[in-house]
C-alpha cells in the first residue's frame, strides 16, 4: 500500500529558540485513521502546520502522497485539507462565501465549486445558516465551518487538530460518524489530534505518542493498550459488605470505597479478573457491575508521559 | 495547479477584495471624498478667488490633481495594509498559504483589491471637482497611466507594511508619518517655481512629488519636472517595491515561521 504520508527525521526550531520538533519519522497509509497524541506543547501542532505549509520547517523531509513539499509543493497542498487547532476564517464573511472562496483558492472553477461548497456545508448541517457571518456562529458551528472548508477540495488527506475541542458531546458524536464515514466510505485518509483519549480510542486504528518533539511510541492501537501492564477495575457489589469481609479484602489488596464498591489495580502476568472474581465469591460477595476506573489509552498516555 | 487554475485563485481573491471594498463602503470610500470635498470648498469658493493664479492657472485647477492624486495614493495603500493585516491578525491569511495559490497570484489579488479602490475613489473625487470647476484634460492616457502606476506602487507598499505589521498601531505609521507629509510636501498645493529654492530642493527628493506632477500634467498639460523623469521615477520605485514583495512572499518572511 502506499503512503499518505512519510515524513523523514523532522526539525522544527522557531525564531524564539524553542525546540518544538526533534526528529521526528512518521509513515502514515492511505486510507489509516491515525492519531497523534501528546501533552501540551509537544509538537503536534507544528509538525501539522509543517506538512500544510504554514511553518517552514528547520530541517527532515516531508512526502505528501508521494509529493514532496519542497519540490512540489503546490501538488502536494491539493492532496490535504486541514482544520486547524485555532479559528481562522475571515469573521465577517458569510459561511458560504468562506467555503465557496476556499475552493478557488485550489482553483476549483466557480460551478463545481459551488456544488462542492453546497454539499459540505450541508453535510455538516451548516446550510441553514450559510447567509450568516462567521463571528455569529457558535464555537461547535465554528469549528463544523471549517471542516466543511476543508474538505471542499476534496483532498484525499484530513489533518484535524482537536477538531473536537469545546464541542457538546452530541455534536462531537456526530462528528466522529462524520469522520469515520469519510474514512470508511470515501477512503480519505485521517490524521487526528485530541487530548480526548476516548476519542482517539474510539476513532483512531493507529497512534503516535508525541513529546518533547518526539515520538515515544507508535503502532496500532490493540498493540499499544496491550502493552499496558496493569489493569484496575471498580466492582459494584449487590449487597453491603460487613466489616469483617472488608477487612479481609483489604489485606488482599481492595481498596474499599464505600460499604458497596470495590477498586482493585492488579498486574497482568499475576492476575486477572476472573481470579478476582473467584476470591469474592469465595468471601461470599455478589457482584453486580465492573468498570474501568479511567479510560485505557489514558492510563497508557499517562505512564507514558510520565517515564524518565 | 495549472495556469487555469491559478486564474481561477487570482480571479476568486480579487473578487473577495472587491465584495470588501463595497461592504465597508462608508469605511472605503466615502472618507476620502467629504475630506477632499472640503477642501475644494476651502481652497476654491471661500480662498480660491484670493490666491493668485499659478503657473497661469486657476488655484482651484492647478490642486486638483494633486488632491486625486492625494485619495489615490492613500486608498491604494490603506486598503491593501488594513485588508491584509485584518487577514493575518485573524488567521485567514492562511486560506491562501495551505492552498496552491501561487504567490504572485496572492500579490496580485491584493495589490488589484487597493487599485480598485484607489481608482474609485479617485474618480469620485474627479467626479466631485466637477461642481467646482471644469478641469482640462490634456492627455488622458497619461492620467490612466500615471493612476494605474501609483495605485499599484502604493498597493504594493500596503501589503509590505501589512506583512510587517506586528500591531493595529503599525498599520497607521506610514499613512499619518509618511504618506500625508510627503502628500502635502509633493507640490499638491504650489508650483516648486513659487517657493524658496532650498525648499524647491528639497523636494526634489520626495518621490510623490513625481506622481503628482505626472499626473497633473496630463490634465493641464504643466508640470514642474520633465514627465519622462516623473515616468522613470515612478517605474523605478515600482520595481524596487516589485522586487521587496516578490521576496517576501518567496521566503515566507513575515507570514510563516
Ligand atoms: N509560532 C511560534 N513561535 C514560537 N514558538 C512556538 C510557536 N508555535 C509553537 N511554539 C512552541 O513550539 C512547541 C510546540 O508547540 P505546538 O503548538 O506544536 O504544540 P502542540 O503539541 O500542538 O500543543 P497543544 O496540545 O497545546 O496544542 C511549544 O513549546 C510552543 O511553545
Ligand atoms: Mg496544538
Amino acid at each position: 500500500m502506499s503512503l499518505a504520508l512519510q515524513i523523514t527525521d523532522l526539525s522544527k526550531t522557531y525564531d524564539t529558540n524553542t525546540v518544538a520538533l526533534r526528529g521526528v519519522s512518521l509513515e502514515v497509509e492511505q486510507g489509516a485513521f491515525f492519531g497523534l497524541l501528546g501533552p501540551n506543547g509537544a509538537g503536534k501542532s507544528t509538525l501539522i502546520q509543517i506538512v500544510t505549509g504554514l511553518v517552514n520547517k528547520s530541517s527532515g523531509q516531508v512526502v505528501v502522497n508521494g509529493d514532496d513539499i519542497d519540490t512540489n509543493p503546490s501538488k502536494a497542498k491539493t492532496h490535504v485539507g486541514v482544520v486547524p487547532q485555532e479559528f481562522n476564517f475571515p469573521i465577517f464573511d458569510r459561511v458560504y462565501d468562506i467555503v465557496l472562496h476556499q475552493a478557488g483558492y485550489y482553483g476549483i472553477p466557480l460551478g463545481k465549486a459551488r456544488e462542492n461548497a453546497e454539499t459540505y456545508i450541508k453535510e455538516l448541517g451548516l446550510w441553514d445558516k450559510r447567509d450568516e457571518q462567521a463571528r455569529m456562529l457558535s464555537g461547535g458551528m465554528k469549528r463544523r465551518l471549517m471542516i466543511a472548508r476543508a474538505l471542499v477540495h476534496e483532498p484525499d488527506i484530513l489533518f484535524l487538530d482537536e477538531p473536537t475541542a469545546g464541542v457538546d458531546i452530541e455534536i462531537r458524536r456526530s462528528m466522529w460518524q462524520f469522520v469515520r464515514k469519510i474514512n470508511e466510505e470515501k477512503n480519505k485518509t485521517i490524521i487526528l489530534t485530541t487530548h480526548y483519549l476516548e476519542e482517539a480510542e474510539a476513532l483512531c486504528r493507529e497512534l503516535a505518542i508525541i513529546k518533547d518533539g518526539r515520538i515515544i511510541r507508535q503502532g496500532t492501537v490493540k498493540e499499544l493498550l496491550s502493552r499496558l501492564e496493569r489493569d484496575s477495575i471498580i466492582l459494584d457489589l449487590a449487597t453491603e459488605l460487613s466489616s469483617d469481609v472488608q477487612n479481609r479484602l483489604q489485606a488482599q489488596g481492595f481498596e474499599v470505597r464505600d460499604g458497596t464498591t470495590l477498586y482493585i489495580s492488579f498486574a497482568r502476568e499475576e492476575s486477572s479478573i476472573t481470579a478476582i472474581i473467584e476470591t469474592l465469591k469465595e468471601e461470599g460477595v455478589t457482584v453486580s457491575g465492573v468498570r474501568n476506573e479511567t479510560n485505557k489509552l489514558e492510563e497508557l498516555f499517562v505512564s507514558l508521559i510520565n517515564e524518565n | 495547479m495549472n495556469w487555469y487554475g491559478n486564474w481561477v485563485s487570482l480571479v476568486v481573491l480579487t473578487r473577495k477584495e472587491i465584495k470588501r471594498i463595497l461592504r465597508i463602503w462608508t469605511q472605503s470610500l466615502l472618507p476620502s471624498v467629504i475630506t477632499v470635498t472640503l477642501y475644494f470648498v476651502v481652497f476654491g469658493e471661500v480662498l480660491g478667488s484670493r490666491i493668485e493664479q499659478i503657473q497661469g492657472f486657476e488655484y482651484i485647477n492647478y490642486i486638483v490633481p494633486g488632491l486625486v492624486m492625494m485619495a489615490i495614493i492613500t486608498n491604494s495603500f490603506q486598503n491593501v495594509v488594513g485588508s491584509f493585516f485584518l487577514a493575518k491578525f485573524q488567521r485567514s491569511i492562511e486560506e491562501l498559504l495551505v492552498s496552491p495559490m501561487p504567490s504572485w497570484a496572492i500579490i496580485t489579488g491584493y495589490a488589484l483589491g487597493g487599485v480598485i479602490r484607489g481608482s474609485i475613489v479617485g474618480g469620485l473625487v474627479l467626479l466631485v471637482s466637477l461642481f467646482f470647476t471644469q478641469l482640462p484634460v490634456t492627455n488622458i492616457f497619461i492620467v490612466l497611466v500615471f493612476t494605474f502606476l501609483t495605485s499599484v506602487l502604493f498597493s504594493l507598499g500596503g501589503l509590505i507594511n501589512g506583512v510587517f505589521a506586528r500591531n493595529f498601531d503599525q498599520i497607521s505609521i506610514v499613512p499619518t508619518f509618511v504618506l500625508t507629509p510627503l502628500t502635502f510636501l509633493g507640490g499638491v498645493f504650489y508650483s516648486l517655481e513659487d517657493i524658496p529654492q532650498a525648499w524647491a530642493t528639497v523636494s526634489y527628493f520626495n518621490p510623490i512629488l513625481y506622481m503628482v506632477n505626472g499626473f497633473r500634467y496630463g490634465f493641464l498639460g504643466y508640470s514642474d519636472v520633465s514627465v519622462w523623469l516623473c515616468f522613470g521615477v515612478l517605474t523605478a520605485l515600482l520595481v524596487l517595491v516589485f522586487f521587496g514583495t516578490w521576496l517576501i512572499f518567496r521566503t515566507g518572511y513575515g507570514l510563516k515561521e
